[in-house]
């Protein structure tokens, strides 16, 4: 039985030593590469001191970053990734969280750190996979090694300001990938075009499964997803064939009328997820791309990362919205009403998830972790965990589970989960702010925070861009003479919701 | 002119439009911003901005976007 995720990579290499296994537009790497380089780093995270640890890798989004998480997990450690591009506020938090000994940098990243008060050790990439790999140290840490071990932390929006770090393990990330590339029917001839950010759990489906089967992985440019023409010219010329993106970038390509120009003429998979599909961009990729199979994925970062699927068998009306399906292979959803019962036929009812695929939780936070990873309420006999998604869902006439809505103020925005509390503590934290309130519009998918205070706009834009990831800025800041108040005294979310309008 | 850089001041009202010509090279606007912008600017001026105007060239400065909106509203 597989108990270690590297275990796909040392299926492989005997296989395709020389294929390309990661690349972007400037750089690749073959398997025997990604071999090499990440036992050189294992070897030297070891022989350094780290084992059982966190590690951040602040790299940018190149293979090497790829690379260096394998070599983290080489060493018996579990990687943290932190993008070159998140605000130094929440860096700072996560570093906080996590506390690590240890971080790697690639040469840009590694002049940032410089002004960073850390104390800790920073390691070079460079210099740190000329390190020859030691077979006697590997083996060692892999004879203790057992599958519920972790191998990352990915950070998550958290309602009270300060982000959650889920915690995964080998296990979970076999038992996901397993599963999902069985529905995906991903082989050794899947061309993946990575879409989605190395920090967070969605580019596990193009990671491991491209480790899984020899295939490839292009991590596509993010300035393309603004040029639709030059996006889809890219895909052609590296024959990209399976992509899992988010709705919105899959809608940046459909909405500009860039399918009468060129087509992604090799796609031959196309799973999304995130985000609701708006039908009629849906019905645009169809169109284009009869032959292409369409997979709608669910799940949250809790739970490793998709849980649920529905592969597209029929046509949808404008106002309908596409299932979310059944869930993988050895996962069970459970719909509890609000007395914690089943959801009967119809009902509405919180997803819950049971399984193998549940992480372990939130890294030094059990609080917030038993809040959610909690006793199965149909089960009083023996210890069970279900994971509780605050995602409201019922099930179809045919039998297929269906997204409502949030039980909280949670949205999806361009793909990111973001809890609008998170941002509302953030301004209230401004000292010229008096009162904050964040709303998201779905119409026009604009995230707007209304605020009193003595601050222009502009003010609160800038102090937001230097607090928060950039998809969590606010697309509109206004400024109000009073908050708006409901008649128990809170802030009256209805009546800015209806000021947009 | 005036109208675009209203509409870019309404996405980042902290950045100096004027003067800026980087708005692409420097990340200044993302994907994001030329969904919402494109939506505005055809509503606006009500034009259409065909898919091989959406490069990098006409969006890198205020001017620049201005340029091709007047270039599309001749060729209406």
């Amino acid at each position: 039985m597989q108990t270690n995720v590297l275990e796909y990579l040392e299926n492989i290499i005997g296989k395709v030593p020389d294929k390309i296994a990661y690349a972007d537009d400037t750089n690749e790497v073959t398997f025997k590469e990604v071999y090499n380089n990440s036992r050189a780093i294992g070897t030297y995270l070891y022989k350094m001191g780290h084992y059982k640890e966190p590690i951040m890798v602040f790299m940018g989004k190149h293979p090497s970053t790829i690379i260096t998480f394998y070599g983290v997990i080489y060493a018996g450690c579990f990687y943290v990734p932190i993008d070159e591009e998140m605000p130094r506020h929440r860096i700072e938090l996560i570093f906080e969280n996590v506390k690590p000994r240890a971080v790697i940098c690639d040469h840009k990243t590694v002049k940032v750190m410089e002004t960073f008060d850390y104390k800790g050790n920073v390691y070079l990439y460079d210099e740190i996979i000329k390190t020859s790999p030691n077979e006697k140290v590997l083996n060692l840490v892999r004879e203790k090694q057992i599958d519920t071990d972790p191998i990352y932390i990915v950070f998550t929006s958290g309602s009270t300001g300060i982000p959650k770090g889920v915690v995964a393990c080998h296990r979970s990330v076999i038992d996901y990938i397993d599963n999902l590339t069985a529905v995906l029917k991903i082989d050794e001839n899947a061309i993946f075009g990575n879409q989605t950010p190395l920090y967070v759990d969605a580019c596990l489906k193009e990671l491991y499964s491209t480790l899984k089967f020899g295939a490839t992985t292009y991590i596509i440019p993010k300035h393309l997803f603004m040029f639709p023409l030059k996006l889809v010219e890219f895909m052609n010329e590296k024959k990209i064939n399976t992509i899992c993106w988010v709705v919105s970038a899959l809608t940046i390509i459909s909405s500009f009328g860039t399918f009468e120009k060129a087509v992604p003429k090799y796609l031959k998979t196309v799973a999304f997820g995130s985000e609701v599909f708006p039908i009629k961009q849906f019905k645009l990729w169809r169109k284009y791309l009869p032959d292409a199979r369409f997979i709608n994925l669910y799940g949250p970062t809790e739970c490793t990362g998709m849980s649920c699927y529905y592969e597209v068998d029929r046509d949808f009306e404008l106002d309908e919205a596409i299932p979310i399906g059944r869930p993988f292979k050895n996962t069970d959803i459970i719909l509890l009403n609000e007395e914690d019962k089943p959801a009967k036929e119809g009902e509405v009812g919180e997803i819950c998830i049971r399984g193998t695929s549940l992480t372990l939780g939130y890294y030094n936070n059990f609080e917030k972790t038993s809040e959610v990873f909690v006793q199965n309420p149909l089960n009083n006999s023996y210890p069970e965990l279900i994971y509780r998604t605050g995602d409201l869902g019922k099930y179809n006439e045919r039998g297929e589970l269906v997204f409502v809505s949030r039980k909280d103020n949670q949205i999806k925005h361009m793909g990111h989960r973001i809890e609008l509390g998170e941002i509302e503590t953030v301004a209230n934290m401004h000292p010229e702010i008096k009162s904050a309130c964040c709303i998201f519009d779905d119409v026009s998918k604009k995230i707007i925070l209304y605020y009193v205070g003595d601050i222009s706009e502009a003010d609160v834009a800038t102090y937001m861009k230097d607090k928060l990831p950039r998809y969590m800025i606010p697309n509109l800041t206004k400024k109000l003479d009073r908050m708006p108040l409901t008649a128990n005294g809170k802030i009256d979310r209805v009546l800015l919701k209806s000021l947009n309008k | 002119m005036e109208k675009v850089i209203e509409i870019l001041k309404s996405l980042h009202p902290d950045v100096d439009f004027e003067n800026c010509t980087t708005l692409i090279d420097d990340k200044i606007i993302d994907s994001f911003d030329i969904v919402t912008l494109i939506s505005e600017l055809s509503d606006e001026f009500d034009v259409n901005i065909p898919v091989e105007e959406i490069v990098p060239e006409n969006f890198n400065s205020a001017k620049a976007i201005y340029e091709l909106i007047k270039r599309l509203q001749e060729d209406e």
